[in-house]
């Protein structure tokens, strides 16, 4: 054999981190690798992988199916929203010429979208097909009805500093036997939207630190496990963060597959809730059709439990992995 | 390449496990450590590989002093030095190659070229047909076979070894030692902790002599 240096690999790191292509692609090659590592002795402890990504799954899955819920009575609440009106009862001497005077001013308020003027005839009509009285109206001599004014008010004039006072206005006006406002109840239930998404915020912020802790600890678990391993690794010269790195992607595969049970577990509700729920609306003659989970929630929920898997695994390194100190 | 001055190592409990050594060794020189359990063989690789820090004095590696070398340096200075160990120090839970890939892998090499040199290590050690083999299902000679191939797949300059024939019968040792040899053969520094006096003294090579904590012999440089 002939006489020759030998050369260590990689023994010194070049003097310039400059990142050059080559650099760049071992760079990205060595994640990679760790993540498909990491992935891989997950899946070949199958049942207690599946464990933690249930344990994960579940956490997460409560919160979102409560998103879920949430979106749909927005959606629901925003047609009532619309439809939020205030039926103005006018006196029943007036007739529909001076109620579409009264139209006119009205409309002029800033508070009020559109006016429409329903006429003695037209109430009559509908009380007719709708009420099922038809017969009894007909041995009136005459049409008992007022003419109704409907307005549609802008959102904004919603806020009950607003509307109060405007109603007051109205209910005031010498032309005007009563109000009945639809508009109250819609502005109540957006109050309990409100309530009810706050709850939500919190209970995600709290079913999130029980994913961080589910996760912290089966990396603790795992470092416990592969004590040699790293001992190993750290003897023919591992660098601190190439032992970090694949336990960070061991977190971010539970806080990832945990996130997409999640949303499977959803979707399966939504579909399973789908019928239920047309046919309830069938019953208040409204079209309904439940939605599932938007592309954006589905984002975020994928992003933020990834986030929390590494997090998780990040305070489990942090305090277990105990790096190059008593070897 | 490895050079000691007045080093002493003293151990919270033990004591002092070395005490003022100082040595040199020549680089591609090949030299046996001997002496009793506890006379501070082990303690003395251990400084070399930064598992351990002196207490006192300087050690200087490819004259580089270590004393300066910051934590996160350590890795990279642990690349340049293949370590082989009594107990081989395998993972039983990855196949033959997968063992002596370990140091290239740590280093970032690009997987075909890390098992283009993990073939050719296991080829020198005499265990290519086992590459596919779990580390538990291999003799105790072949296991340390395989320690050795993942000490020297990144081409260290230097290789320690503490005890790597303890647990082996006379044919398999002298197996080891052969192996040490060429290696010897193609410029490797080599260093060899052994209690072994009797086979040492039959080999032509530089023979350092621990006996509680102190160099008490040393044949001179070869």
């Amino acid at each position: 054999m002939t006489r020759r240096r030998f050369q260590p690999v990689n023994r010194r790191r070049p003097r310039s981190p400059g990142l050059s292509r080559r650099r760049l692609s071992a760079w990205l090659e060595q994640h990679r690798e760790s993540a498909l590592e990491s992935l891989w002795r997950m899946l070949r402890q199958p049942l207690a992988t599946l464990m933690t990504v249930a344990a994960v799954a579940i956490a997460l899955a409560l919160p979102t199916a409560l998103v879920v819920v949430l979106d749909n009575l927005r959606t629901l609440g925003g047609d009532w929203q619309r439809s939020a009106a205030v039926s103005v009862f006018l006196a029943q001497d007036l007739d529909e010429a001076e109620g579409a005077r009264l139209r006119e001013r009205i409309a002029q308020r800033p508070e009020v979208a559109t006016v429409a003027l329903i006429s003695r005839a037209e109430g009559l009509a509908e009380f007719r097909a709708y009420s099922g009285l038809g017969g009894a109206l007909d041995q009136l001599n005459e049409n008992p009805l007022p003419v109704v004014l409907e307005l549609q008010l802008h959102p904004s004039a919603l806020e009950p500093t607003h509307l109060t006072p405007f109603l007051a206005t109205i209910e005031a006006l010498p032309e005007v036997a009563f109000l009945r406002e639809d508009a109250q109840w819609a502005q109540r239930f957006q109050a309990i939207l409100g309530l009810l998404r706050a709850g939500v915020a919190l209970l995600a912020l709290l079913l999130g630190l029980g994913v961080l802790l589910v996760i912290g600890n089966t990396i603790r678990l795992e470092i416990e496990n592969r004590r040699d391993e790293i001992h190993i690794m750290s003897l023919v010269g591992a660098t601190n963060s190439f032992a970090r790195r694949r336990f960070l992607y061991s977190g971010a595969w539970y806080g990832l597959l945990g996130g997409l049970l999640a949303w499977l577990l959803v979707t399966l509700m939504v579909w399973l809730l789908a019928d239920q729920a047309a046919s309830l609306a069938n019953l208040y003659h409204r079209s309904f059709a439940l939605q599932g989970l938007g592309v954006a929630d589905v984002a975020t929920l994928f992003a933020g439990s990834a986030l929390l898997g590494i997090l998780g695994s990040w305070i489990a390194v942090g305090r277990h992995l105990g790096l190059s100190d008593d070897i | 390449m490895i050079r000691f001055e007045h080093v002493n190592k003293r151990y919270p409990q033990r004591g002092e496990a070395l005490k003022d050594l100082s040595l040199e060794l020549a680089a591609g020189e090949m030299a046996f450590l001997t002496g009793h359990s506890g006379a501070g063989k082990s303690t003395l690789l251990k400084l070399i590989g930064l598992i351990e820090r002196p207490s006192r004095g300087r050690i200087l590696v490819d004259g580089r002093s270590l004393g300066d070398l910051p934590r996160r340096r350590i890795p990279y200075h642990r690349r340049g030095i293949g370590m082989i160990f009594q107990d081989h120090r395998l993972l039983n839970d990855r196949t033959v190659s997968e063992n002596v890939a370990l140091p290239l892998v740590v280093a970032g090499m690009a997987r075909r070229e890390v098992g283009r040199r993990v073939r050719a290590a296991l080829d020198q050690v005499g265990l290519l047909a086992l590459e596919r083999a779990q580390p538990i299902a291999l003799s105790a000679g072949e296991q340390q076979r395989v320690g050795i191939a993942r000490a020297v797949v990144a081409r260290p300059p230097i290789i320690l070894a503490d005890e790597p024939t303890g647990n082996l019968d006379p044919d398999l040792s002298s197996e080891i030692y052969a192996l040490f040899e060429r290696f010897h053969e193609v410029g490797v520094t080599l260093l060899i902790a052994t209690h072994d006096q009797e086979r040492v003294s039959r080999m032509a090579y530089r023979i350092l002599r621990l006996h509680q904590g102190r160099l008490v012999a040393d044949s001179g440089n070869w």
